[in-house]
């Protein structure tokens, strides 16, 4: 896109040997396309940043608009179920195993003679919290390794790198087998611990990447230059540039996370029972497709539809901040 | 190019020891071996505390560790639950997940990347807008529930194929669970090589090569694909890692008898000479495939230099 | 001049033939008029300078010409491309691929990414020959190292075998140059083929193409933004402002005396040792927005010369007669005053 032509621009002085530059612009073979119009709203001709930019384009944008209200209204679920169930999750009848929907219970009854409707309902919320609070603890940690690692460079960026590699180089699903395999919690935390711990290094060589790349920045050089502080370096003038891309991970990754804890219970290391989980419904639906399949879908709708959500999120928000791909 | 091997293969070892102890100490913490093997029965003391001296469990975990890594590079993993050494399970479930993950490589290959062309060329088409949904539905719904509705529908209701795959797991029984096995990463090849040709299309290397006079074919296939497939093919190679350690849900679901089956006997029957030898060798595998995709990156591009 | 060519084209007939052309850009945000009512003509041997400040549609018209505008978002709504006589924009694909290349060949401006990053400059020299002549591996190889050398590439031989990475620009441009030559095409098309090189090697580069095209008497459009390149090696000039063409003439005659108000602004920017102290003119305002561009003459908005008509009518180019009344060879301007630039 052409920048924004300026007097001193098109006027500008003469280069060796008597030529001119008519413009400084034309870098590109493409000659470049028309200059956009400028906006209609107003005279906001003037730059936006690049969140506001970036939040700009997404409002227009349907994949966001449609994946966010989702997210908000799982997110709702998951904190008061009760906003649209009254049933009991653990509430079952044995009398009523695998039978299809009754008045009162759309979705049927499960093996146990539990209600799908009110479990899928009571599922978000250990889906929601894995993948929230998994992502935010490897967004942290890794964000934080990799920063560290990219902006000191040197024998700090060898060893915080090689020791992401360690937990790189086991595979998530047997490393959840092994490590879970120990673990006799019903609660969320050890799966969430575990998720951190062989998540991290994926958001870490992202925030290492964009930090040096916001180091090389010449503002940045700059400001070295003028002696500011290593700290003050860092937080003023390259963690802001280099948080983008970590964001945009995250939120892709949260949607895997969901999927991971989710294949996690089914191999029975994940979560366990009395916790309501999509992942343990569809583990003893699936066995059942034959008799009931409608235990298997609706579960397996909602833990789909939830990972699209975010995954639909995380697109749109990299292709904001990405104006390359736009 | 041998320097730079050489210096691979030199900083993978400080990974792979890390890697492998890491799995040592979890599995050490799985619980009690020598319980283990008396199952019910409460072991008498002295024959528990000799069996210790004999497997080193008297020792320090790191000695332990080293005495392990030290019998591993002799080729001896130790004793499975059944008596088998552990070898002999490798022997026997290492070529069948093999055979799984060229299945769902090949698949991956050969269909993520057409769809991927094919959709990049058309940007912004209907074909690329189907195909995008498409890819972005099979990332969301779990390589389980593909799994198991794909082997009701061929295997039971549509009767195509066997629902469970036999011990010899010839590559035509192979052909259903590896196109599950495949499914996500075959929808990340689609999305990554539509990016990347996307990408590329608007190059100024295309437009010369449409500009020489070039036959649409030769300038897709020799300049842009050329270009636009090295990310692709950095994906698929981390990816064959990934798509062994990940068998394991294929396996359980179309009852292959492969690593991942293995392992999850060894972790069920906590019999960790089983754990240990087969998550090393698969971290092996991993950390090899991961340097032959940077030598492979190096070949297709030849700005990157071996430094 | 007709006895070189393969193709016994009539003497009135000039090599390359523009009419009328127009091009539009179709975008989210709206249609961009990026080339409008284009014409302008090239004789074998002739070099045509095609001036004109960036997103003026220099570039655009010569990628319309070649066939290789991005399409979408760029149309060519209108006009005629005559090669030889022949209208090129409704020849098929097939015909159309190939005279590029071949017939009509282009340099791009910036080398480094306009050659394969993964293929050796031998491999790409090579192609052109085996694509389009169908010769051997072998024997293309050989041609290669043959155009190499013609174009001065030191130790052609053994860099045959580098990657365009591994090459200085100055040498990249070469190879480009050796490509664009490769078959001895009629016409060469070259868009801001010095504009990213240093200032000494800008000089070379353009003296070996400008040696090049008089050795093959090719006709060649030199598309430019810089009055500097222009003044050596063209017979003619055509300004272009707005996707529209302002003026066309002889070199000499334009920079004697220009005949449209844009031209002048133009000339008289450019810094001059016998004023030295002066201060320079500068043409006011900006180049316009191709989605609006203002009714009437483009330039009115930042004309000094600007009149009422100058805002309601489109002035068309138009001949130029000289004082005697008698037409001037070659100069048109699209400047409702015309006359009184041209004795100004």
């Amino acid at each position: 896109m052409p920048e924004p032509y300026s007097q001193e621009d098109a006027v500008a002085p003469a280069g060796a040997g008597g030529r001119i530059e008519l413009a400084t612009t034309d870098t590109g073979t493409v000659e470049s396309p028309p200059a956009p119009a400028p906006p209609p709203d107003g005279p906001a001709a003037k730059p936006r940043g690049l969140w506001a930019d970036a939040w700009h384009e997404l409002r227009r944008n349907p994949v966001f608009v449609v994946s966010a209200l989702m997210i908000v209204f799982l997110v709702l679920i998951a904190i008061w179920p009760r906003l649209i169930t009254d049933g009991n999750p653990l509430t079952c009848d044995l009398a009523r195993s695998q039978q299809g929907s009754a008045p009162g219970h759309p979705f049927g009854f499960d093996t146990q003679g539990c209600d799908v409707y009110t479990r899928t309902v009571y599922g978000a919320r250990a889906s929601v919290t894995v993948g929230v609070c998994a992502t935010a603890g490897a967004a942290l940690l890794g964000s934080l390794l990799g920063g560290l690692a990219g902006f000191f460079g040197g024998w700090t960026d060898s060893l915080f790198s090689r020791v992401a590699d360690v937990f790189f180089g086991i595979p998530i699903i047997l490393g959840g087998l092994v490590f879970l395999s120990v673990v006799t919690s019903d609660t969320v935390w050890p799966v969430v611990g575990f998720i951190v711990l062989l998540g991290w290094p994926q958001i870490s060589r992202i925030a290492r990447g964009s930090v040096i790349t916001a180091k090389q920045n010449d503002y940045v050089q700059a400001a070295r230059a003028l002696g500011a502080g290593n700290l003050r370096m860092l937080l003023r003038h390259v963690a802001p540039n280099a948080v983008a891309p970590v964001i945009v991970v995250a939120m892709i990754a949260l949607g895997t996370y969901i999927a991971l804890e989710a294949t996690l219970s089914f191999l029975g290391v994940g979560l366990r029972p009395p916790t309501v989980s999509w992942g343990i419904d569809i583990s003893n639906a699936a066995p059942q497709i034959r008799n009931a399949p409608h235990m298997l879908l609706w579960p397996a709708g909602a833990l789909s539809i939830t990972v699209l959500a975010f995954i639909m999120l995380g697109d749109a928000v990299r292709d904001a901040l990405d104006p390359k791909l736009r | 190019m041998g320097r730079y091997v050489i210096r691979r293969l030199l900083q993978m070892i400080p990974v792979f020891i890390g890697s492998t102890f890491l799995i040592f100490v979890m599995v050490y913490a799985l619980g009690d071996p020598v319980a283990a093997l008396f199952g019910e029965k409460a072991p008498d003391p002295a024959t528990a505390a000799q069996i210790r001296h004999d497997l080193y469990l008297d020792q320090p975990i790191w000695k332990q560790y080293l005495h392990y890594m030290g019998q591993i590079f002799q080729g001896d993993f130790g004793t499975a639950f059944n008596g088998q050494p552990v070898t002999e399970l490798m022997g026997e479930a290492f070529p069948v997940t093999l055979r799984l993950t060229l299945v769902a490589v090949v698949i991956e290959i050969a269909v993520g990347i057409t769809l991927g062309v094919v959709s990049g060329l058309r940007r912004g088409r209907s074909v690329d807008s189907t195909v995008l949904m498409i890819t972005l539905i099979v990332i969301s719904v779990p390589t389980f529930v593909t799994g198991y509705v794909l082997q009701y529908l061929f295997g039971v209701e549509w009767g195509i194929v066997r629902p469970s795959v036999s011990a010899d797991a010839t590559f035509g029984e192979l052909l259903l669970p590896g196109t599950v096995l495949a499914l996500v990463s075959l929808a990340y090849v689609t999305r990554l090589s539509r990016t990347s040709i996307a990408e590329n299309v608007r190059a100024d290397y295309v437009r010369t090569a449409v500009a020489k006079g070039l036959p649409r074919h030769r300038v897709i296939v020799r300049h842009l694909l050329r270009n636009s497939l090295i990310p692709v093919v950095t994906f698929i190679g981390t990816d064959i890692g990934v798509l062994m350690g990940g068998a394991i849900v294929t396996e359980r679901i179309f009852n292959i008898h492969g690593v991942g089956f293995q392992l999850y006997q060894g972790v069920l029957r906590n019999n960790s000479p089983t754990v240990v030898g087969f998550v090393t060798v698969l971290v092996i595998v991993f950390l090899l495939a991961n340097l032959l995709v940077d030598l492979c990156y190096a070949v297709l591009d030849p700005r990157i230099r071996y430094a | 001049m007709a006895t070189m060519s393969p193709a016994p084209a009539e003497p009135d007939v000039p090599l390359l033939e523009v009419r009328d052309l127009e091009v539009e850009f179709r975008t989210r945000d709206g249609v961009a008029k990026a080339v409008d009512r284009v014409s302008f003509s090239v004789g074998a041997g002739e070099t045509l300078a095609v001036l004109g400040e960036s997103g003026s549609g220099k570039s655009v018209t010569a990628q319309a010409v070649m066939g290789i505008l991005d399409s979408p978002p760029g149309f060519v709504t209108g006009g005629q491309v005559l090669f030889r006589g022949a209208d090129l924009l409704t020849a098929g694909a097939e015909e159309r691929r190939r005279v590029r290349g071949a017939r009509m060949a282009m340099i791009f401006q910036d080398a480094l990414s306009a050659l394969n990053p993964v293929l050796t400059v031998g491999a790409q020299l090579a192609e052109m020959f085996r694509v389009h002549e169908g010769r051997s591996r072998k024997e293309s190889r050989a041609k290669a190292v043959e155009l190499m050398e013609r174009v001065r590439i030191p130790a052609a031989r053994t860099r045959v075998n580098d990657y365009p990475h591994q090459f200085s620009g100055g040498m990249r441009q070469r190879i480009m140059i050796a490509m664009a030559l490769a078959l001895e095409p009629d016409l060469i098309i070259a868009d801001e083929p010095t504009t990213a090189l240093d200032v000494t090697v800008q000089a070379q580069v353009m003296d070996l193409l400008a040696e090049l095209q008089r050795e093959y008497r090719m006709g060649l459009v030199l598309i430019t933004h810089d009055l500097g390149v222009v003044a050596d090696v063209a017979d003619r000039i055509a300004v272009m402002y707005a996707g529209r063409i302002m003026e066309t003439a002889p070199v000499h005659d334009l920079y004697k005396n220009p005949a449209h108000p844009y031209t002048r602004g133009l000339l008289d920017s450019i810094p001059r040792l016998d004023r030295k102290g002066h201060e320079l003119y500068a043409v006011k305002g900006l180049p316009p927005n191709l989605m609006a561009i203002p009714p009437g003459c483009p330039f009115h908005p930042r004309c000094p010369r600007v009149r009422d008509i100058c805002l309601a009518d489109r002035p068309e180019p138009a001949p130029l007669t000289g004082a005697d009344g008698r037409e001037l060879p070659g100069r048109t301007s699209a400047c409702h005053f015309r006359k009184d630039e041209l004795h100004a």
